[in-house]
Formats: structure tokens, sequence, C-alpha cells
């Protein structure tokens, strides 16, 4: 028998990061800026992206969200109160959302479609991914700002937990601020564990419940769009 | 996370390399794994053998090669390796890294195969 080493130097997710790219590429050509939010179950993704799609729409932006769930259309239905485009996307038990889910919820979605162009009719598209602090971060999704989001009832250590995910990020939300002090959250620690993980990445500390932080977070998303 | 889905992946296309090498057996499948991958070695073994029967792979030994973080100090203006993945930190001066050089990659690096040919 002869044996023979044959180099392959191919990517595991290969696939999944050829169609990201594509949706990259579609996303410049909408002019449309995306984002993919990823948190544990419970941080308040759903609660933020709320208030976020209702100030942005607020102030005149087209905005429109895809939500990752393994079942039921629940958050579809919540974010849908505020007026804005949503899609759900149920994985069936997959633990997290990867491009050929996104692709196929974007084609045909007539409703922020403009001129022909998927998304044209958008200024900003945000990604609620599944609830799983591990393997959404091996997803790329094409989207060019990841966040990271941490609830003050989460404990501070989290980034320190789930490394990869917040490395992966480009930026960081800490939610239910309102409830920090009940909690004894300290917010020193958390933001240092953050920088340790992810050091120089922007933070926000929001609340969707009274509005704190928005406005910053609101102004990032803004000057990031200016510069796509 | 989803190992099977990652070892389906790396069947598959190590199946798809070897149309070049009619009648081949697998004997090794080599991984490059970052530290940042969040993928655990044991679990990725422990899918093979399931995964790979009744495929070219089938026997096959799957070797996982992990590697540790380097970041690119700007501060000492050097590649350095990183003990864990808990602090972001220069182990040499102590600052803070951001430039990531290696540590995230999730690929097949090669194949040890049996081409089936007989030598004398």
């Amino acid at each position: 028998m002869t044996t023979r080493i044959v180099e392959l130097r191919r990517g595991i997710l290969k696939k999944n990061d050829e169609l990201a790219a594509e949706l990259r590429a579609s996303y410049a050509a909408a002019g449309v800026l995306v984002l993919n939010l990823v948190s544990s179950p419970g941080t308040g993704k759903t609660a933020f992206l709320e208030r976020t799609l209702r100030d942005l729409r607020a102030r005149g932006s087209r905005v429109a969200a895809l939500v990752g769930d393994l079942e039921t259309d629940n958050d579809a239905r919540r974010l849908a109160a505020s007026g804005a485009p949503v899609r759900q996307i149920n994985t069936h038990g997959i633990c997290h959302l990867d491009a050929e889910m996104i692709g196929k919820h974007i084609d045909g979605w007539e409703g922020v479609a403009l001129g022909g162009v998927p998304l044209g009719g958008l200024d900003y598209l945000f990604i609620e991914n599944v609830g799983n602090l591990v393997c959404p971060s091996s997803y790329d999704l094409g989207e060019r700002i990841r966040v990271a989001l941490l609830s003050v009832t989460e404990g501070e250590d989290k980034p320190l937990k789930y490394p990869t995910l917040f490395n992966s990020a480009d930026a960081a939300v800490i939610t239910k601020i309102d409830i920090a002090e009940p909690c004894s959250f300290d917010r020193e620690l958390a933001l240092k564990n953050i920088n340790e993980i992810r050091p120089g990445i922007r933070i926000f500390e929001t609340s969707a419940k009274t509005g704190a932080g928005m406005e910053e977070w609101l102004g990032y998303l803004a000057e990031a769009r200016g510069v796509l | 996370m989803h190992e099977l889905s990652l070892v389906t992946s790396i069947v598959e296309t190590v199946t798809d390399s070897l149309a070049a090498y009619p009648g081949a057996r697998v004997i090794e499948v080599r991984l490059r794994v970052g530290a940042l991958a969040s993928v655990i070695p044991e679990s990725l073994e422990f899918c093979w053998g399931i995964v790979s029967e009744a495929t070219p792979l089938e026997g096959s030994k799957l070797v996982v090669n992990m590697l540790p973080v380097v970041m690119h100090c700007a501060a000492c203006d050097a590649d350095v390796t990183l003990d864990g993945v808990q602090s972001f930190r220069c182990p040499k001066c102590g600052e803070l890294c951001a430039d990531m050089r290696q540590g995230r990659e999730l690929e097949i690096d090669s194949i040890e195969i049996d081409d089936g040919e007989v030598t004398a």
C-alpha cells in the first residue's frame, strides 16, 4: 500500500462563509446596515430591539427585523407591534442562525425590497439570533456589526465564561440597567471583564423600559450607517 | 456546540476531495482548531465513528490540533501567544491586545490516504 498526505486547507464552515460573503455583498448593494444581536436566553434582546425599532422609526428610519427562535412566532409578533416589517425564523431545534436561513428569509421579502433590490427599502436590518452564547459566534451572517448583549441579572463574569462570543463582537450592550441596583450589579467589574475579552469595544448601558442609554446607541447606529 | 453537524461537514468535504483519488481509503484526517472556535475535540471524536461509517472515511482516525490564541501586541510590536482565553493581555508587557493573528481556525488541514496502489 502507498500512503500519501493531501493538503486540503478547507474551512469546515466554508459553505456558510461563502453564503455569508454573498449576503454581505447584497447588503452593501442595498445600502442597508445589518446587525446580528446575540445573547443568552432572557437577556432582553427582544425588548431592546422593540425599543430600537420604535425609536428609529420615530426618527424616520426604515427598519426591519429577522428573529430566530427554535419555535413560536411570539417574538415576531412583539416586534411587529413597532410597525416595522418582521420575519420569524424557526430553527426547529438548531441552536443558531446560519447564512442559508437568512438568505431564504430575505428572498421574496417584498415589503422591504425596492425597485427589485432585496432589502433596498431599508436603512437598518436587525437579526435577533437564537438565545445562545456559544454557537452563534461561529456563524457569519454577513452582518456588519455583531452585538453581544448582557443583562445586569446575569453576572459580571459572563464575558469571561463565554469569551468566544464576546471576543467576536463589535459592540456590547448591557441591558436592564434600571434594575442594576436591586441586582447588586457591579458595573465597574462588568465593564472591566468585557474589556479584558474584547479590548476597546464600544459598550452601551441601556434600559428598554426607561430609554436610558438609547440616545448614545442610536447615535452609534447612525454613525455606522453613515460610513457604509 | 454542534459537533455532529461539523463532523458531517468534514466527512462530506473529505469525500468530495477524494474524487481525484479513485478507490482511495482515508487513514487520517487532521484538523486545525483555534482555542476560540468553541469546539470540543472529544465531542468531534465521539461523532467521528458514527458519521464516517459506510463512507471512504470509515475506520479513519481524526486528529485535532488545537491552536492557542496569538495576538499582535502593539506595545511590544510582536506576536505573542496567550495562555488561555480569559484575558487578552500581552503576557510580556501586560497591555491589552485587540489584533488577533490566530485562534478562530476551524479547518481541515490535510488528510492521509491509502491510494490503493500495490507496491512491489
